[in-house]
């Protein structure tokens, strides 16, 4: 089933992105893909200074682990945006990463193994 | 433990992925247009799925123009997608993609890292799904085809599909209603198998 508006492009009411990321270029998926998981690294202060969306993102990941399409999709941020302040944060050592995927697009086959277990088990 | 809730039980319960998880995989599910991508993610994910935008823009022009007149070249994309915990330490993340060519960055940002891609198709509309095969062969991704039967009237047969669609012999094609979870489930492990004895 087609549910309405699948893939209709979300209306932006977005704050335009260049003021939030000050006019820098976003940073490529090679920095951070989008299923990499971040979550805030223990016992750090909010940058003095921080924008409405660096707190936000700040707030999110005090929580736990998310990957950077989620912080994007919760947050409503474009995810070039949410990638590029997600890094910046990381370089501030604010941030922690886990699950970054290899860099060479080649499939572990242990990781296919477990995929392929965890999917059979939801269905018994 | 029969008592213990499963983990997938366990991250239903919070946005986040539990802190036990160190390992994240990504299957692509692509298709044309209303295909029914949202709906079959929507029937595995355990957590509501997401949207988030990408803007898309062609190469020979300048992002965000400052002069505040309209790009007619930049265009936002809509992304959705689920997530499933697999195991203790393992999530899989599950992006529908749109099938268009001028969605290319898009594709390479998705396509990276990605096991697998999963095709779906809707056999009365067999000839959009080409340029969605183009772009899965071009990013070098193996890839299932999941006919996703729910509406159609008429009943195309295997052979009927692997031949519009000129497939390879080994491309697994099965049939699946997005909506089922466990339809769902066994389209993604037709594929997940294929990558087994394609990575063999």
């Amino acid at each position: 089933m087609t549910t309405p508006g699948e893939e209709a492009s979300v209306t932006s009411d977005f704050v335009r992105s260049y003021v939030i990321t000050g006019g820098r270029s976003l940073p490529s998926s090679d920095d951070l893909a989008l299923h990499t998981l971040v979550t805030l690294a223990p016992e750090r202060t909010l940058p003095l200074g921080a924008g409405p969306e660096v707190k936000a993102i700040w707030d999110l990941c005090a929580g736990g682990y998310l990957s950077v399409a989620e912080v994007a999709g919760h947050l409503g941020l474009p995810v070039g945006v949410a990638r590029l302040l997600l890094t910046d944060l990381f370089e501030q050592g604010h941030l922690l990463r886990r699950a970054e995927p290899p860099r060479a697009q080649n499939v572990d086959r242990a990781t296919l193994e477990k995929v392929l277990n965890g999917l059979q088990s939801l269905i018994g | 433990m029969d008592s213990n809730p499963s983990s997938a039980e366990t991250a239903q319960r919070s946005i986040y992925v539990s802190s036990a998880v160190t390992n994240a995989a990504k299957i692509l599910v692509v298709g044309h247009f209303a295909v029914g991508k949202t709906t079959f993610i929507g029937s595995l994910s355990e957590i509501t799925p997401l949207r988030t935008e990408e803007k898309m823009t062609q190469a020979s022009v300048q992002v965000d123009d400052l002069r505040g007149v309209t790009d007619k070249t930049t265009t936002t994309v809509a992304l959705d997608f689920g997530r499933l915990t697999l195991s203790n330490d393992l999530v899989l993340y599950l992006f529908g993609t749109p099938g268009q060519q001028r969605f290319m960055q898009l594709w390479e940002d998705m396509a990276r890292g990605a096991l697998g891609a999963l095709l779906l198709v809707d056999p009365a509309r067999l000839e959009e799904t080409f340029p969605v095969i183009d772009l899965i062969e071009r990013y070098g991704l193996e890839y299932a085809i999941a006919v996703n039967c729910f509406n159609s009237a008429t009943a195309y047969g295997e052979e009927e599909v692997r031949e519009a669609l000129d497939l390879l012999p080994d491309t697994p094609v099965v049939y699946c209603d997005a909506r089922d979870q466990r339809s769902s489930a066994e389209a993604l492990i037709a594929l997940v198998r294929h990558l087994l004895d394609r990575a063999a």
